[in-house]
């Protein structure tokens, strides 16, 4: 453990370094910005559509992160060959997989804990902005702590990306791995349609492989609950826990998978 | 216990998609080196001599053949504590500085706080990094980054340390203090295996050296008993005498080379078949001066080429870059 830890570290150090935090200024930006235009043009709507934008921002941003760092991870490491010093070490490969996966959870974990808090503080700015017949009008408080469930399940699901990236990443191409991350990661937000194949294609072929995919790839709408807690509809913690166990096993059959590949692969 | 044990070591690879064709990057290899020698592992680029570091350090892994370290498989990670490695153009995190790096790599074999500090400070100092560990690694020159390289070899000083070309990339005065460095380790008893294609560092470090040549191991043994310093000619240096004076000498098949060294000096290489004081005798008629006459030996250089030629050049395709 100790020495994933240490990996860790200095993979969020080389995160640091390499600015990847400045994204969380274009969050702040981004929020304030669109806050402040929302104001000028609506009345009493501004709080649900700064929701709606903050939650898929603190996504999306997160999104982007974890696949193009993730995709890095491993490859630059082989690539520049750094990796030759580091592994003459006592270390074990898997050890080196995980603390890199450790260390880039570790640089999502401190940018959506940042960009939630950001994303806090403009809706109890707002908040104080509306008068309280306006507040009583909302489906929920502008601070709604319920927001909550729907930022851990985001965070569950870029967990789930930075281990799809990390995985491709130990035996293709950076492009190829992104390319098929972000695949993946569509496919898996429209899982349901897989599930329902059967009812629009007579092959009964067909029918199976659409069925087989939907249980083999990952089902990221699962972890999509962004619109329910906006509109105060309600999510069970259960839900949240059992979604996160789901995107926690397919983390685990990732790294595993991730840690064989690497383990017997030649560094020419 | 020997330091390094290779037996049969081989590796292959497929080049080719389609249809893929083996290429024997090292073909049963046998090799032992002892606790506390500086080998030197020699042969030209591309005769198999990074291919066999990676194999020792588990980078790659062989397609039959075993190697051992201190007695252990490579793959051991115990073993790992007690080497160092300093890969071929080494290169590290661009966004760490020397200091950081190495605090990085202590910390793998447990190194914490101020002795870690104290450490990293000491090695630096060792391989002559002065203000510059406070840069990031991204602003340094290949000969830096060559020194920090070989600072993190020795981070949890190692009892066998590997060294991939340690002179790639430094100038003269740097040359001279890997050296006297890898004479200090020796002095430890650090056991020093180091790869290299420059054979005068070899002459100068080594007690033993092996020479590979297309993926095989061509020779090995001492120095002193591959070179046997045995006298393959003699040297005979004379002074005020014409060049047409020696070309009897030279008809005659006594004097095999002349090489002018101005001011009607001349060096003329005689064999060990003829006599070089008859050949004295013959010039000296003709008021010719003795300056010196000497054997002429056998270098590193003579039996390394020889070594080269002769090797058999079947490795299944022609060498890729790896």
């Amino acid at each position: 453990m100790r020495m994933i830890g240490h990996i860790a570290v200095n993979v969020f150090k080389e995160s640091v370094r390499d600015k990847v935090l400045y994204n969380l200024v274009a969050f702040a930006v981004l929020l304030i910005a669109v806050s402040y235009l929302l104001g000028q043009l609506t009345a009493g709507q501004d709080v649900k559509i700064i929701k709606d934008l903050g939650l898929a921002a603190i996504a999306t941003f997160g999104l982007f992160i974890a696949v193009f760092i993730g995709i890095g991870l491993v490859w630059k490491e082989v690539e520049r060959r750094s990796i030759y010093s580091l592994l003459s070490k006592p270390i074990r490969r898997s050890e080196f997989i995980l603390g890199k996966y450790a260390g880039l959870v570790l640089t999502l974990l401190v940018n959506v804990s940042v960009m939630t808090v950001a994303f806090y503080a403009v809706l109890a700015y707002l908040d104080t902005q509306f008068a309280e017949t306006v507040r009583a009008s909302w489906p929920a408080p502008a601070t709604d702590p319920g927001m909550l469930k729907a930022i851990v399940l985001i965070f569950v699901e870029l967990m789930l990306v930075t281990a799809i990236a990390l995985f491709l990443s130990t035996f293709s191409s950076p492009f190829l791995s992104a390319a098929l991350t972000f695949g993946l990661w569509v496919i898996g937000h429209f899982n349901a349609d897989l599930r329902n194949f059967e009812a629009v294609v007579e092959s009964p072929a067909a029918a199976w492989l659409a069925r087989a995919l939907y249980y083999v790839l990952p089902n990221f709408a699962a972890f999509d609950v962004k619109s329910q807690v906006v509109h105060a509809l309600r999510v069970d913690a259960s839900y949240v826990v059992t979604t996160a166990l789901y995107g926690g096993v397919y983390v685990a059959l990732l790294l595993t998978g991730a840690v064989i590949v690497f383990s017997r692969r030649d560094f020419k | 216990m020997d330091a390094i044990r290779t037996e049969d070591l081989t590796k292959h690879y497929h080049v080719g998609f389609w249809r893929p064709r083996p290429y024997i990057a090292l073909n049963a290899l046998n090799l032992t080196v002892g606790q506390g020698e500086v080998f030197g592992f020699l042969g030209p680029n591309g005769a198999g001599k990074t291919t066999t570091l990676k194999l020792l350090m588990q980078l790659i892994y062989p397609t039959s053949g075993r190697a051992e370290i201190l007695g252990r498989p490579v793959g051991d990670v115990g073993v790992r504590r007690r080497i160092g490695y300093l890969p071929e153009n080494p290169y590290f995190y661009d966004y760490l500085t020397a200091e950081e790096l190495l605090a990085y790599f202590a910390g793998l074999f447990g190194y914490a706080g101020a002795d870690r500090s104290r450490r990293v400070s000491a090695l630096l100092d060792e391989v002559g990094i002065g203000a510059e560990r406070r840069f990031q690694l991204r602003k340094f020159s290949k000969g830096m980054l060559q020194r920090v390289g070989i600072a993190q070899a020795l981070v949890n000083d190692p009892e066998v340390v590997f060294f991939d070309e340690p002179m790639s990339g430094l100038d003269p005065l740097g040359r001279r203090e890997i050296r006297e460095l890898i004479l200090r380790l020796r002095d430890r008893g650090c056991t020093v295996f180091f790869s290299s294609h420059v054979l005068s560092d070899a002459e100068t470090l080594c007690s033993r050296v092996a020479i590979v040549a297309r993926g095989r191991l061509a020779a090995a043994g001492d120095l002193s008993e591959l070179l046997a310093f045995q006298v393959r000619a003699w040297e005979l240096v004379v002074a005020n005498v014409e060049h047409a004076r020696l070309e009897p000498a030279t008809s005659a098949g006594d004097v095999t080379r002349v090489t002018s060294l101005g001011g009607q000096r001349f060096a003329l290489e005689v064999p060990l078949s003829a006599d070089p004081t008859r050949v004295m005798a013959t010039l000296g008629v003709h008021g010719a001066q003795l300056v010196s006459l000497n054997p002429v030996r056998e270098t590193l250089e003579d039996f390394f080429v020889r070594q080269i030629a002769a090797a058999p050049s079947d490795r299944g395709l022609e060498p890729v870059s790896r």
